[in-house]
């Protein structure tokens, strides 16, 4: 199999991730997003570890990046939990508590 | 043969994918990410990485899916279509995401446009239990004080808002 099919398919689904996360409005299509491009890393990682007949590190390092991915899932939906409750919506561009003020108003 | 089979998965994955971010159902779009994360998974045992492939159906589409699912029970999002789904800057993300492709697409295809993987035979778990528990002990340890540690961060922040609520109201 070539290299290039796994890194290209990788690239094209990051893409994608990244798409999502510029264009959606709710935050939970936006998580949503970044699962993509988590997976887009680990098949990067995979597709390496195949090439260099290697024992296995890019396995292994996929597997952390997995473990990280459900980490931030529940710390993200945490976070839209709280923003639900406080707000009643989901939306990202709606919430603009931290936004700055450039002109003192 | 496996080629042919990542071809089949990926082709599925991309697919899955681009409905995932522009599907105006939301639930939709979550059942969506299923199929592409477990053609991703498929994609993962064409490349011999079958534990890799297990554990990304066990977490991904057993529990973090479940979990987003959850996620849009509880906060009573709008499941049937919007008519603004997407900010303003769709346009934008999408020149963004376009020519973050080619560059990315470019760069991949000069380093490695020849480089060919190598079919190998054995399963994959033994190397990675190996590797986990020889060259990347302190890792994995940390790893699970990080999983504790969100753990622990959820239930504070979702505690955290009903005594602020509270407190609000008094």
């Amino acid at each position: 199999m070539p290299l290039v099919l796994p890194l290209l398919l990788a690239v094209v689904l990051f893409c994608i991730g990244v798409y999502g996360v510029l264009a959606r409005r709710n935050v939970i299509t936006m998580l949503m997003s970044f699962e993509l491009m988590l997976n887009a890393v680990n098949l990067n990682l995979v597709a390496f570890d195949a090439w260099r007949v290697d024992e296995a590190t890019g396995q292994t390092l996929a597997i952390f990046v997995i473990t990280l991915a459900a980490a931030e899932i529940g710390l993200g939906l945490a976070i839209v939990l709280l923003l639900f409750r406080g707000h009643g919506h989901v939306d990202a561009d709606a919430a603009r508590d931290l936004l700055e003020h450039e002109e003192a108003s | 043969m496996t080629t042919a089979l990542f071809s089949v998965a990926g082709a599925v994955a991309v697919v899955a994918a681009v409905v995932v971010v522009v599907s105006r159902r939301i639930v939709h779009a979550a059942l969506w990410l299923v199929l592409a994360l477990g053609a991703v998974a498929g994609c993962f045992g064409a490349l011999h990485a079958e534990f890799v492939a297990l554990v990304q159906i066990l977490v991904y589409v057993g529990a973090i899916v479940v979990l987003v699912l959850f996620a849009l029970m509880l906060t009573k999002a709008p499941t049937n279509p919007l008519p603004e789904i997407t900010s303003g800057r769709a346009p934008f993300a999408a020149a963004v995401a376009a020519v973050l492709a080619l560059i990315l697409g470019a760069g991949v295809v000069l380093a490695f446009g020849n480089e060919k993987i190598k079919p190998v035979t054995d399963g994959s778990a033994t190397a990675v239990g190996t590797q986990v528990f020889k060259n990347w002990v302190l890792p994995f340890e940390v790893l699970s004080v990080l999983l504790l540690a969100a753990l622990i961060g959820a239930i504070a922040l979702s505690q955290r808002t009903e005594s602020a609520q509270r407190k609000k109201e008094d």
